[in-house]
């Protein structure tokens, strides 16, 4: 897409803004998208996490225990806490945009946004009843 | 009731002042009046430098299109009386270049709009005398919501992305190519493709959603360029999958 410079000459003067740094501190729909990109930060975080506790899964039962002592230092602590708040907003937010991106239609009408979003969160709520129940029976 | 409401309005005189400023102006309040019956005011009985593009009135033709207290609005379906006690700020939409007082150079917005070739493309390109094309009220329902666009260019205004690079092909464009994507009677969603496609495209699209949000036709703009990379995606596992058939 090249801009033709065809009739521009004659006006010189044209007054341009730049978009300024801050520019998504000026509305909350802008900030609440800065946050929803910011999240992903914490997902990866919390996959380096689940790395780690991976490996010290296979260094056996000594090299786990110490990761878990590891975990209960206060600042991962926090961390861990503020990346769960931010992983949920991440799941939120996308499970709410998935009626825009796909046009579900049942016999040629297309489905309302709030049953297209349903099944992402029952998935979610799937997942989550199996690992707990798989956790209690462990313990 | 107040009787008069203070509007203030940005003026940029070329000729005379490096960068816009604001002018108060007291016009008459009625609750029926909306910005673009205050700005015609001044222009009428106050000051008839005022400079500013209109000409329905009634939300068709887009182009009364500027930023009313920092909103991108229609001004000729914004009232007066949504904004008491006032001031109310009028001012040219963002993203564009000013060249006087309210009016925004679009030419960029008209190119980008042709360039993704915003009517039905035939390969076979019969001859009218041939007949009309039929399509069913399913086919005219898939691409409806996309053809009410009037390219007001409100939506560019509130994108964030187009305003940090106005390389990017913007959300009326791409609304716009995929309403003629979605019409049963077109064969050019290729054409379409090769151009947005590309990084300025599509792509350059972050979701931040607020051009749907800001949208007076309720287009979906956002949704648009959603479903488009949604296709893209499908188009290039196929070519990925089955590089032997053709697009």
């Amino acid at each position: 897409m090249k801009p033709s410079t065809a009739y521009r000459q004659y006006h010189p003067k044209w007054y341009r803004t730049r978009v300024s740094t801050l520019w998504w501190s000026r509305r909350w729909s802008y900030l609440k998208f800065m946050l929803r990109e910011l999240s992903s930060v914490f997902v990866a975080f919390y996959v380096v996490i689940l790395l780690l506790q991976l490996h010290a899964l296979r260094g056996g039962p000594e090299a786990y225990l110490e990761f878990q002592e590891w975990l209960k230092d206060p600042l991962l602590v926090v961390l861990n806490g503020i990346s769960f708040l931010f992983v949920l907003f991440h799941a939120v937010t996308w499970f709410n945009l998935t009626p825009k991106a796909m046009v579900v239609r049942l016999r040629g009408k297309r489905l309302p946004n709030l049953l297209v979003a349903a099944p992402n969160y029952a998935a979610w709520l799937a997942i989550s009843g199996l690992i707990v129940f798989l956790l209690m029976r462990q313990g | 009731m107040a009787e008069t409401i203070t509007i203030e309005v940005a003026r940029y005189r070329p000729e005379q002042e490096g960068e816009p400023t604001l002018q108060s102006y007291e016009v008459p309040f009625s609750k029926d009046w909306v910005v673009l019956d205050a700005l015609n005011y001044i222009k009428d009985h106050v000051d008839g430098s005022l400079s500013f593009r209109w000409s329905c009135r009634m939300g068709v033709c887009g182009s009364c299109g500027m930023t009313v207290n920092g909103e991108p609005k229609l001004t000729c379906a914004t009232f007066l009386s949504h904004y008491l006690p006032g001031p109310i700020r009028v001012e040219p939409l963002q993203n564009f270049p000013v060249v006087r007082d309210l009016i925004i150079e679009m030419t960029d917005f008209l190119e980008k709009l042709q360039s993704v070739k915003p009517w039905i493309v035939r390969e076979d390109d019969p001859a009218p005398a041939k007949g009309e094309f039929l399509q069913t009220p399913e086919q005219l329902d898939n691409y409806k919501q996309f053809s009410m666009c009037i390219n007001c260019m409100i939506c560019y205004a509130a994108c964030p992305v187009y305003g940090l690079d106005p390389q990017f092909a913007g959300p009326a464009a791409i609304a716009l190519a995929q309403r003629y994507n979605l019409d049963s009677r077109d064969q050019g969603e290729q054409e379409r493709m090769d151009v947005l496609s590309q990084h300025e495209g599509i792509w350059g699209c972050t979701f931040v959603g607020e051009c749907t949000e800001v949208c007076p036709k309720n287009v979906d703009p956002a949704g648009a360029i959603q479903q488009y990379k949604l296709a893209a995606t499908k188009e290039w596992f196929k070519s990925f999958l089955m590089p032997w058939s053709k697009p």
